[in-house]
């Protein structure tokens, strides 16, 4: 027999107990459904966690200087400058895995128009800085190199500080504005990018170059960086590379015997994005198995139903041998029936679970991300609980006598 | 009489019921000739169903020799009896043991269909094989709309129409009245005339005397093996079921 009309046979014995095959594939289908639901709420979980993550940036470190202790008071970190700008240009250029690094000086000043005041974080960068935040600019122009050679008097504003200043929705672009008495000209407005996870505002804050910075906000400590470095890896798994690079370099670069702890600190965001991700891995791995629990179940109710099926039709299967069918052929017969239950139950069940995700995400506002690996694997899966539960059953069938069979009343 | 098909050669069968050896038959020999019709008769327990199960390669004998048309059959395997039972047998049964719910058409073609036979050529083959038998016009009635002559008809149909060498009937007419027994016999008379041969078991006498050779069983063995002239069934023509 030619598997189409294995096929065949197998579709109209199913169809001949319509209700019974429905119910049996009914395991099946929540089954599947429920993997499919829980895992595209478990993957669009993860992806708004990778959003925010990247909102902050990708694959970056932050490098801080070393702490003082001062008559037993220990200040924080960042609190003696040790970083010189002579190790900036070695981290950017000996550390391989380093894509870019920017010096960070901040300092709260009051930012003043012609009829506003504000205090926001002024912030001392270079041009790169901004690509390592993946912050592009609503209007005007970035920071450029020029103007990090020439100290300009130029200033990037935050969308907040442009609503205090300015009012909502005002093109401030080419005014001036005077941060410690010093006239900067506007060159351009961030994109908004809103609030950090712990409810701080990306968007109240101004930049200049880090250049006129030192010379007109900070004044004093030329070769101390006095402020973070900022650095971004080439790439995610080159992180973990790059900060060792650094640690290695800064460590030689300020002789710090061996053994010693180190005069800087270096932070990785990367870190804290993957402690995320495991747990909302944690818990789609957690939802996929509950679905996996009840696919099991679905199974063993198709294999129920095939035992049933089995001695139901002894008779029949007595007289498909007397005619000539091979022990194979009876196998096969039965395997492919419990092989179309599960199958069935699959389509409708990716079906169902597509549905009851976007209804989900519909009515509870949950982010969802359909993959299309995870519905081949349901869809798999299923397949193999189809054979792997059909085939007690089918091996059953193959191995009756036929004599006994066509006596069975 | 045509060259052998059946050797049967000392062959016996032990079941084993619990510490008990059942011997159902013991040192059979039987030779068959093609275009014989043979009918196997004796009182129930005499063996003649487990005969009827080896020689129909349903069974495998315990011990003893049976050649199938030179195949050494107590040497197959069950894919290999499953083969013979397609190719070289047809079977016709008590109980009819048509597939129910489904039509007389397909009942005839499940044997074609194991013998990986196109479906073109099943459908026009089950087709002649039904009109053969007179049903041309039932094709797609399923069993439970067919009276009890007309199911055996289709069983018939079913067995002839792989073409076999030999027809097994067990007890072809016990399910049926003794004018429908006759129109059955006479379908078997007329394909004993085309070359196919028969195996009957009945323990009918007046279904017997339409062979043309008697083998009565008792105890598991040959009690007696005559041959006679048969007694011509009259085939019945189409449509004259109807008149009184």
């Amino acid at each position: 027999m030619s598997p189409l009309q294995v096929l065949r046979v197998a579709v109209r014995a199913l169809l001949r107990n319509k209700m019974r095959s429905f119910l049996t594939t009914l395991g099946v289908i929540i089954g599947v459904s429920a993997v499919i639901a829980m895992v595209a709420i478990g993957e669009g979980a993860k992806a708004r966690v990778e959003e925010a993550f990247a909102s902050m940036g990708s694959n970056l470190l932050v490098v801080l200087s070393g702490t003082t202790s001062a008559s037993g008071a220990h200040g924080g970190f960042g609190s003696m400058p040790t970083l010189t700008w002579d190790d900036l240009k070695a981290i950017r250029s000996e550390a391989s895995a380093v894509r870019y690094a920017s010096p960070q000086l901040r300092s709260n000043q009051q930012v003043i128009s012609e009829d506003q005041n504000w205090a926001t974080s002024i912030n001392g960068v270079s041009p790169e800085y901004l690509l390592m935040r993946t912050w592009p600019v609503a209007m005007g122009s970035p920071i450029s190199q020029s103007d990090i050679e020439a100290g300009s008097k130029v200033v990037l504003l935050g969308q907040t500080v442009v609503d205090k200043l300015f009012g909502s929705n005002a093109d401030p672009t080419g005014q001036s504005v005077r941060i410690q008495k010093v006239p900067f000209q506007i060159i351009g407005v961030l994109a908004r990018k809103g609030q950090s996870a712990t409810g701080q505002d990306y968007d109240d804050a101004a930049f200049i170059p880090y250049t006129t910075f030192q010379a007109k906000i900070q004044g004093g400590l030329q070769k101390f960086i006095a402020g973070a470095l900022m650095v971004s890896a080439v790439s995610s798994e080159a992180t973990t590379r790059a900060q060792n690079q650094i640690a290695t370099l800064l460590r030689d670069r300020h002789h710090t015997p061996i053994g010693a702890d180190d005069d800087f600190s270096i932070r990785n965001l990367t870190e804290m994005a993957s402690a995320q991700q495991e747990g909302v891995k944690t818990l789609t791995t957690l939802l996929a198995s509950i679905a996996a629990v009840s696919l099991i179940v679905g199974g063993i109710g198709i294999m129920n139903i095939m035992l049933v099926s089995v001695t139901e039709r002894t008779r029949e299967i007595g007289i498909r041998m007397a005619v000539g069918a091979r022990p194979r052929d009876v196998l096969s017969q039965f395997l492919v029936e419990a092989l179309a239950l599960s199958f069935a139950g699959g389509i409708i069940g990716i079906l169902l679970g597509l549905l009851a995700a976007n209804r989900l995400a519909a009515n509870f506002g949950w982010p969802i991300l359909i993959r299309l690996d995870v519905i081949l694997i349901a869809v798999g899966f299923s397949g193999l609980v189809g054979v792997v539960f059909g085939l007690y059953p089918a091996q059953k069938a193959s191995r009756l006598d036929p004599i006994e069979a066509l006596r069975y009343e | 009489m045509g060259k052998p098909l059946i050797e049967a050669s000392k062959v016996s069968k032990v079941y084993r019921m619990g510490d008990v050896d059942v011997h159902a038959l013991r040192d059979v020999s039987l030779t068959i000739s093609e275009g014989e019709s043979v009918a196997v008769m004796g009182p129930s327990g005499s063996g003649k169903s487990t005969l009827m199960n080896i020689l129909g390669c349903l069974d495998r004998p315990s011990s003893g020799g049976y050649w199938l048309v030179g195949d050494e059959v107590s040497r197959l395997d069950r894919n290999a009896l499953a083969r013979l039972r397609n190719r070289t047998l047809g079977f016709v049964f008590q109980s009819f043991n048509l597939l129910s719910r489904t039509t007389a058409l397909e009942n005839v073609e499940l044997p074609l269909l194991y013998a990986g036979v196109s479906a073109r050529e099943r459908h026009a083959r089950a087709r002649e094989a039904l009109e053969h038998v007179g049903l041309g016009e039932r094709m797609h009635h399923h069993p439970n709309q067919m009276s009890g002559g007309q199911q055996q008809r289709v069983a018939v149909a079913r067995a002839l129409v792989t073409r076999p060498r030999l027809i097994v009937a067990d007890e072809p007419t016990g399910n049926l009245d003794s004018r429908t027994s006759v129109e059955i016999m006479a379908l078997f008379q007329e394909l004993g005339r085309s070359g196919i041969t028969l195996l009957l078991v009945t323990h009918e006498a007046d279904i017997a005397r339409y062979a043309s050779r008697v083998v009565v069983m008792h105890d598991g063995r040959v009690q007696s093996d005559q041959r006679q002239t048969p007694l011509r069934a009259e085939p019945i023509p189409a449509g004259a079921e109807a008149a009184p």
